[in-house]
């Protein structure tokens, strides 16, 4: 029988502790419950040759994650996917170590796998019979998959207006499909008071703090792929910020369990302009983020309440790092950059990353040795409408028609 | 009398009340009359310090985020609806 190495709740705001249960805010102040640990119980275990000798998943790292031994993980290989160097794109940027997390390989596309496995893992053990979920269309797709694979009921919410291959990918597990007629932050808005007559687990609100540790995954792996070493500069994605603070958490922990040497990288947050709730409160030098309502391409990121923005300002400033934001064409422009650069093809979100590092980049924001790597979240096909042109093909891309001739060939295609 | 729906978290406050009709003009003074009514209520909402709505705390009117309008100030009107929302995360 091992030790327990999750104790409890705690608030991140005041330090109210709360038993291990579905619950997501504190009742004194609101403020966001996260998972505490018995460090010496992790610090006992968890080291290099334990993760090496882990599966070639994320839960190589189970020893930092709040789902305990006894318990069956609900897996679908999420996680280890590919860190590559990117040269040709760091050339284009000026930067010599560019690297790019490529968590477009997930099982369903998108990092939401790393989030939904442990929550599902969690919810499952913990008697619930249903998954549930608010969602710009990445989760939901996540949230129905977990759930056919653990055998569990999954309720599924999302803006009716979402990109239609992200209704389908996700409908086919089998989930209930709720379409509802508003953005996401008034689905998330229903969803926080269905949680209060549903026995349901909500990934992202009653289930969050279990949730959330899953995005810790996406750190851990980076430095362990770049050779047990701390890049300099992380480059992420912002929609709720729920996962860039948990990067800051996942690097802090490598720290202080000795895995890694050297101090935290700089953590770099992006944004899309037509929703920057986050950049708006960097820009205006205040940790207080407004609400904006989202009109942007870029949807799986588009949070126009994002909860834990205040924590993204604080942490982009205490680290080094910046938070910037790029204009829908700029999303469009770094989708196809990176594609044609890397032979990778991210959504709207991995075009926001990359818009913001080339944006960055350009400015001189590095000196050009630096270790910088950039999270691409989710899957170019996901969002596959907005590169195409009115021929079929991604805008710039040469497109002949022929007939079935060497002549026509000949004629027609110039080389 | 507008109407103030209660969430989860503050219920054992209200004596697990989900949902009360208030006298009241505007946002703050429905807040004072909540926190005469069950006393605590103000300190979960507000923050000591600045007196605004906590950082966590979102507040709607029907269906706005008060802070795209007047904030505390907000009006309520006879048939408005005021819901208290623990903000969440996303995805």
């Amino acid at each position: 029988m091992s030790e327990k190495r999750v104790i409890g709740l705690r608030c991140r705001e005041c330090g109210s502790e709360y038993p291990l249960q579905a619950t997501h805010v504190c009742e004194m102040c609101f403020g966001p419950l996260d998972v505490v640990y018995d460090r010496d119980v992790v610090r006992s275990r968890v080291s290099r040759e334990s993760i090496a000798a882990g599966p070639p998943n994320m839960w190589r790292y189970r020893d930092l994650l709040p789902v305990e031994d006894d318990v069956p993980v609900v897996s679908l290989g999420e996680g280890f996917t590919p860190l590559v160097r990117a040269e040709r794109l760091g050339a284009e940027l000026g930067l010599k170590n560019l690297w790019l997390k490529n968590d477009t390989m997930n099982p369903t596309n998108s990092f939401k796998d790393r989030v939904v496995s442990v929550a599902v893992s969690w919810a499952r053990s913990h008697g619930f019979e249903t998954i549930a979920c608010a969602s710009t269309g990445n989760l939901a797709n996540s949230v129905a998959a977990y759930s056919a694979r653990a055998g569990l009921e999954a309720f599924v919410f999302i803006p009716a207006d979402l990109e239609p291959q992200k209704v389908i990918t996700t409908s086919v597990f089998g989930p209930n499909v709720v379409a509802v007629r508003g953005n996401y932050d008034q689905v998330n808005r229903l969803c926080s008071q269905l949680v209060e007559t549903y026995p349901w687990a909500f990934c992202n609100i009653n289930v969050r703090p279990f949730y959330a540790e899953g995005s810790k995954t996406l750190t851990y792996e980076t430095v362990e792929q770049l050779g047990w070493r701390m890049p300099d500069e992380i480059v992420i994605p912002i929609a709720s910020g729920c996962q860039f603070v948990k990067h800051r958490r996942a690097a802090g922990e490598l720290l202080d369990y000795g895995l890694v040497d050297g101090r935290l990288p700089a953590l770099t947050g992006a944004q899309a302009l037509g929703c920057s709730p986050v950049y708006n409160a960097w820009q205006a030098g205040t940790e207080t983020v407004m609400p904006v309502k989202p009109n942007t391409i870029a949807k799986s990121i588009a949070i126009g309440s994002p909860s834990d923005g205040s924590y993204v300002v604080r942490i982009a400033r205490e680290t080094g790092g910046t938070i910037d934001a790029v204009t829908e064409q700029e999303i469009v422009d770094a989708i196809r950059l990176l594609a044609r650069t890397e032979g990778i093809f991210t959504e709207t979100a991995g075009g926001v990353t990359v818009g913001v590092l080339a944006k960055l980049a350009r400015a001189g924001r590095w000196k050009g040795d630096e270790v910088v790597v950039a999270y691409l979240t989710g899957h170019g096909l996901k969002t596959a409408d907005v590169v195409a042109g009115a021929d079929g093909v991604s805008e710039g891309t040469r497109r002949f028609e022929i007939e079935p001739s060497m002549k026509s060939f000949r004629e027609v295609v110039t080389i | 009398m507008p109407l103030v729906r209660i969430p989860g978290p503050l219920r054992s406050l209200s004596g697990g009340e989900s949902a009360v009709t208030l006298d009241a003009g505007d946002l703050k003074s429905a807040i004072d009359q909540l926190e005469s009514r069950f006393p605590g209520f103000r300190e979960r909402l507000l923050d000591p310090q600045s007196g605004d709505l906590r950082q966590f705390v979102n507040v709607y009117l029907n269906d706005e985020d008060v802070r795209f309008g007047d904030g505390l100030a907000t009006k309520l009107e006879e048939k408005d609806e005021v819901s208290i929302i623990p903000a969440v995360a996303g995805g």
